[in-house]
Order: structure tokens, then sequence, then C-alpha cells
């Protein structure tokens, strides 16, 4: 079911266009990863979405429902530039910030209470934020971003400041939102960290989106029919056994067999493959390969640039 | 509104917790109380008591020297050069020698001592020795002293308003003083609170926190709660200010209740022995014409309405406030840092310091038309006007109304512009914005 979804947004500032068009759609109780390279309108869409500004036209509908100001205190917002009071204290500023996105002090307090105990935070609720490191005021960020329990969260890039070990709490934590019933959006550069998490993905290049869906059935889309296979007792050269139209990637010499990587060309399946080596080795492994996330980006990316 | 008003109690709580609210508000006023008390305390503190041997040798001023309780003389009757070798065993604080020669060469009188002698013991006995000298030259050319007393004329021009049939004494050197004193005290906390503003929002800009805030509320909200907790940190000092000063002052005079009678000096010569009944009637008319004066001061700083003063003051404080602390935020929210701002502080501190140079002008002629234009044009009236109210007659109810009025649609005015320029600088980072970019998010 559709839980989020922006229709047909654009927004145009004095002299360039940040989103041209763009329509998303999240289904409820998913991970959307949202893509693109810097400057490609990613902020701005976020930024609509919280309602900080408004798109020039458009339509955004949470359940149905067309966005509006009611619908802040269910949303939790994670910026990429995102910063604290220096001088305020860590208990004070996350009171503060629970309390702006409207909830009453004493279910402000108990709330970022369990959350300061689930992070083994507790003391620093008296220490001044310009006391802790870049790592641990993120800590502290990201509970003030789900403190109010939002049905929508929007993360811009969660990951970055934290060393691996709190990367993946982070990352457990999420999960675990998801779990609980959240729709997450999620922007991020980091192409690993998608492939970890993200249900589907929109790849956002110069104000307009290239590529939406499925994460798991755009790489299936983006696969080149390329396969790794390793062999054992190989008594041919690999060049001679391989028709002159498999294009061979790559070739790795392991200890005591070999691995290759082979492009098909289009109407060549994986069985002719197979039956062109068997007979000169001794197949271990054969696998399909499918893009990476990182690939797809980067290729999808180039050819907009090409085509322009 | 709800949000507003948490930001705003976070915005005022901040600062008013910060050591240096704390600070300023407890030293304020113990300076301001200092600068009442002090004088008063210092005139009245006697120094120790002074014996100092006149060694007349004209035979001039054996009773031109009254004591009073700082100073007590006495004649001596030797030659110098004794009196100077027996200095020490005399037990005198200083002598003074008037040769013979002084009736000619008055610059040949001798003040000796071993310590330092106060200036204004000095001056004093300069003026006696002038006044005997200038006595003894008159009758020489043959004027009586008492002729010349009498030519001797002393004039005060009483000014008075004549309005409605009614005369009404005015004092405007009091008018003056106050007008320039709530004009400046205005000025200053508008750049004072200002820049806190400004301060502030270049805070949350560089911190980065703002992002987070304006995902819960809007930009037009952030702005404002800050903007009116920021006045309410203003008033708070402003009437801390008030109370505590009052508090020191009051203290002060129940502690020692003599220190703020009025003592005049000619009543403590009237005491003294040795005048003749002749000057003896001269010195109380004149203690009568300056007692005279001493009143009608004080009936003037009564007649000064210092409610009606302090109201208008917190009118045009907070009317002032807003209209440029809003201007103030838009600054902050187009820079990066503080040293960014210098380009864009300038349009803005230029009407301001304009009104402060004109306020001689104004004080001088406060009914004149760069007064009324100045008191009506919003962005200096705050302080033209302030500048103005104190004097007699008072300025008109229509021009403190249109002026006022003035002020709130200037303040209306600049609160639009500044949350048009505002909500889009806040979040732009790293880039330093031109006028014509301002100008941009205006339009935009």
């Amino acid at each position: 079911m559709t839980f989020f979804e922006a229709e047909n947004v654009s927004k145009n500032y004095a002299g360039h266009t940040a989103l041209d068009h763009v329509s998303i759609n999240v289904k409820e109780q998913s991970i959307f990863g949202l893509l693109g390279p810097n400057g490609a309108g990613k902020t701005t869409l976020i930024r609509i979405i919280n309602q900080i500004i408004g798109p020039d036209t458009g339509e955004l509908r949470i359940k149905g429902e067309k966005l509006n100001p009611d619908h802040i205190a269910q949303i939790g917002y994670l910026p990429e530039e995102r910063g604290l009071y220096k001088k305020m204290k860590v208990g004070e500023q996350a009171m503060y910030l629970a309390r702006l996105k409207g909830l009453s002090k004493q279910d402000a307090y108990s709330r970022l209470k369990k959350w300061f105990e689930k992070f083994e935070i507790e003391n620093w609720w008296g220490k001044k934020v310009e006391e802790l490191s870049k790592g641990m005021a993120q800590k502290v960020q990201f509970i003030v971003t789900v403190v109010h329990e939002p049905s929508l969260l929007i993360f811009d890039e969660p990951f970055s400041g934290f060393d691996p070990i709190n990367a993946e709490l982070l990352k457990q934590e999420i999960l675990k939102l998801k779990d609980k019933g959240a729709t997450i959006i999620f922007s991020t550069h980091n192409m690993s960290s998608v492939e970890e998490l993200c249900d589907n993905i929109a790849l956002i290049d110069k104000a307009k989106v290239i590529l939406d869906g499925e994460m798991q059935s755009i790489k299936q889309e983006y696969k080149s029919n390329a396969y790794e296979l390793k062999v054992r007792d190989l008594q041919k050269d690999i060049n001679e056994i391989l028709p002159s139209s498999f294009n061979l990637k790559k070739i790795r010499a392991l200890n005591n067999c070999q691995s290759f990587v082979v492009e098909l060309p289009g109407n060549v399946t994986s069985n002719e493959l197979l039956s062109q080596v068997m007979p000169h080795a001794q197949v271990s492994s054969f696998e399909e390969i499918l893009p990476t996330m990182n690939e797809i980006f980067i290729r999808k990316v180039t050819e907009a640039g090409r085509s322009k | 509104m709800n949000k507003i008003f948490t930001i705003l109690r976070r915005e005022y709580l901040s600062r008013v917790k910060k050591k240096s609210f704390i600070i300023m508000t407890v030293l304020g006023p113990i300076l301001m109380a200092a600068l009442f008390v002090v004088p008063v305390y210092l005139a009245n503190v006697s120094d120790r008591e002074m014996k100092v041997a006149v060694l007349d040798e004209t035979g001039l001023f054996y009773d031109a020297f009254h004591n009073s309780d700082k100073v007590e003389y006495e004649n001596i009757y030797m030659d110098y050069a004794t009196a100077r070798d027996q200095f020490e065993e005399l037990d005198y604080d200083a002598l003074l020698h008037i040769p013979e020669s002084a009736l000619n060469n008055p610059n040949s009188v001798k003040l000796l001592s071993t310590s330092n002698i106060g200036l204004n013991m000095i001056s004093d006995m300069e003026s006696v020795i002038q006044k005997k000298l200038e006595a003894h030259r008159l009758s020489l050319s043959g004027i009586d002293k008492k002729v010349l007393e009498d030519i001797e004329v002393d004039v005060t021009i009483n000014t008075f308003i004549y309005k409605e049939g009614e005369e009404k004494q005015n004092y405007s050197e009091i008018s003056y003083a106050l007008g320039l004193i709530s004009g400046l005290l205005i000025y200053i906390f508008i750049f004072l609170y200002g820049a806190q503003v400004m301060r502030g929002v270049i805070e949350e800009k560089t911190s980065r926190i703002v992002e987070v805030i304006v995902s819960s509320v809007k930009p037009f909200q952030l702005m404002m709660g800050k903007i009116v907790g920021i006045a309410l940190v203003g008033l708070t000092q402003f009437v801390l200010w008030v109370i505590l000063t009052g508090l020191i002052v009051f203290t002060f005079q129940t502690i020692n209740p003599d220190l703020f009678k009025y003592k005049s000096p000619e009543q403590q010569m009237i005491e003294n022995k040795g005048l003749t009944p002749d000057e003896l009637a001269v010195q109380q008319e004149n203690l009568e014409l300056s007692n005279d004066k001493a009143n009608s001061l004080l009936e003037g700083i009564r007649q000064i309405q210092f409610g009606n003063i302090l109201i208008m003051f917190l009118f045009y404080f907070i009317g002032g406030y807003l209209l440029y602390a809003s201007l103030f935020a838009a600054i902050g929210s187009a820079v990066d840092n503080e040293t960014d701002t210098q380009q864009f502080m300038l349009p803005v501190t230029i009407p301001l310091i304009l009104a402060i140079i004109s306020m001689q002008v104004v004080l001088n002629n406060p009914d004149g038309p760069v007064a009324f234009w100045m008191s009506i044009i919003p962005f200096t009236s705050p302080i033209i006007m302030m500048a103005r109210i104190p004097f007699n007659p008072p300025v008109a109810y229509w021009e403190i109304g249109l002026s006022l009025a003035m002020l709130v649609a200037g303040f209306v005015f600049t609160t639009w512009l500044a949350a048009r320029i505002y909500r889009t600088g806040i979040l732009m980072y790293g880039k330093k914005a031109s006028f014509r970019e301002l100008f941009k998010w205006i339009r935009f």
C-alpha cells in the first residue's frame, strides 16, 4: 500500500530547475532509497516533503491525504546538514526539539530517557553539546529524529560521521523502526548501505527521476548476462574453449583453480556457456553476476550525462 | 502559536541564565547608582581638617580667611625665614606666605607644605586673596567696595511656556539632559539586542541546527520567537536596572540620610563669625538667590513626568527594536559568519547613526522641522522622539500617534521583508549572498 507519494513535483529557483516533474511512490513500511549525484535535487525534494519549502507545482500526499502542516508531527527528519546548539545541555536540547515536534513535557521526558538508556548515553544528559564528539552528537540527533515516533522517517546521509560500530547500531535501529511500521525515505551516496537496507529506489539526476522501482527487479533489469565460474583442471587455454562472441572479462588464478568472468551475447544462455566449458574442465562453482547499485548508479548517471 | 512560545522560552531562558547577562544586570545598576551617589558622597566626605598658618606681611588678610570644617586658618607673626625653619615644629599642614610685594605682584604668594594640598583648597585661597586684593586696589583708586557690589548684577532668565492662557515655567536644561539620555539609551538598546538577534541567527546557521528546527516549525515562527524572546531579555534587563538602581540609591539614602541633604556652602559662611553686619546681609541675599536656583532645579525635576517618559520609552524601545531586530535577523540569515555581516550592516546602521548625529539639532530645537520629520520616519523616530519627549511644551498627541502608527507600519514592513530573506537565507550554506541575491529572495 502506498504511504507517501509525490506527483509531478516541480521546483524552480531563479535561474535553475531543482525538480522537474518528479514523481515518487513510497510503500508503507518499506525503506525507500533516494539516490542521485550532488546537486541532483534530492535535498530540495526532502525539504518539500518536510514542508520547509513549497513546490511550484505538483502534489504530495501521505496516505492519500494532501500534505498539510498537521503532518509535521508524523515526520521525523535527519538532515544532512545537522547540528545542535553548542552551548546548550544535551538533555535540555533534546527536550526542546521533542517539544517542537509537539510532544508534551512528560511524554518527551519519559521517551527521551528510554532512548538515552537504550543508547547507553544517560550520563550525557547534563553535558553541554560542545563537550561531545561528532559521533556522540550524531546519536543525540538520531534520537531527537525518532523520539516522537513518526510514521514517516527521512534520513539524509544518516551514516556520515559514524564509526563502523555505531553505523551498524544505527542500521539495526533503522530496520527495527521499519519492523515497527515506520516508512523510511533514505537518501545517501553510500551504495552498499542502499543494497543492505532499501526495498525500492529512485535515482534522481539533474532534477529528473531517471530510474525507479524495486531494487531487486532493477538489478535484474540491468544485469549484463555475465557469469562467474570457477574451474579446476583446465586442460586447454580458456580463449580456445570459448567462442569469440563470448566476452571474457576477468581471469583470476586461485590456489588450485581458476576463475573467469564471462559476459554472454544477449541471446546466449548460461547453459551454453557451461556446455562449452564442461568438456575441458571441472566446474566447481557457477554464479550469475548481478550489477551492484554502485554500477547501476554510475552507468545511469553517465548515460544521462552523455545523452544531453 | 504554542511552538512560538516554546522557541521564545528557550531564547529567553538561555540568555537570562548566561553569566554575562547576570553580570551586566548587577553591574549596570551599581554603575548607575555610583553615578548618583559617588559625586554626592565625594562632595560631602570631609577631608582631614587642615591647619594653615597665614603669614601676612601686607596687613590686609588678618581676617580674610574664614575657618570651615575643612580648614582652620591661624595668623602667625614672624618673618618668613624663621617660620620656614620652624615649620615642622609649628605643627601646621601648610604655610601661606603673602609677602608685601603681593600687593603689586599677586603671583608672589606662596604656599608651603610637606604634603600635597587639594586643588579645591588652593582655589579657595586664591579667590579670597584675589577678592581682597581687588578691593584693596579699588579703594586705592577711590571706589568704595560697596558701590561695586551694588553695581554687580547676576542675571538668570526664567523661561516660561505660555499655552492655553497659562504660564508654565520651563526647564530646558533638564529636558535637554533627559532627551539626550533617553535617545542614547534607545540607540544602545537597539544595537545591543539587535546584534544579539543577528548573532543568534548566525549561531543557528553555523551549528546547522536550523534545518532540524524548520522541519518542525515555520521559519517565520523561529524568527519571531527569537526576536520576541530577546526583546523580553532586553525588557527584563531594563526593568531590573531601574529597580536595582532605585534600590541601591534608596539603601544609601536610608543608611546615610544626611548624604542627600542639600548643604549650601553659603550657609556655612554665614555661621562663621567675624563678618560685619553689612557683609552678612550681602551673604544672606546671595544665599536666597542661590536657594531660589536650587529650588527651581528641584521644581523642574519634579515637573518632569517620569511615568510618561518611562511608558513612551518602553513603546519606542519595543517598536524600534522590532523594526531593526527583524532586519538584523535577515542579515544573520544571509551570511555564514559574523565577519561577513559588514556589508549588510551598513545600510541598517546608517539611519541609526544619522539619528544620533541629528540629536544635537533636535535637542536645540525640539519643535523644528528636522525634529518633526525625523520623529515621524520610523527608522529614526525611536531615537528622535525620545529625545523630544522630555521637553515642554509636550509633543502633540497627534504627532506621537502618527509616529507610533508609522513605527508599527514600519516594523510590519521590515518583518515581512526580513521574513522573505530569512526563510531562504537560513538554508543557504557556504555561500555569501550579494545584495542582488537578497533582492531576488525578496521577490521570490
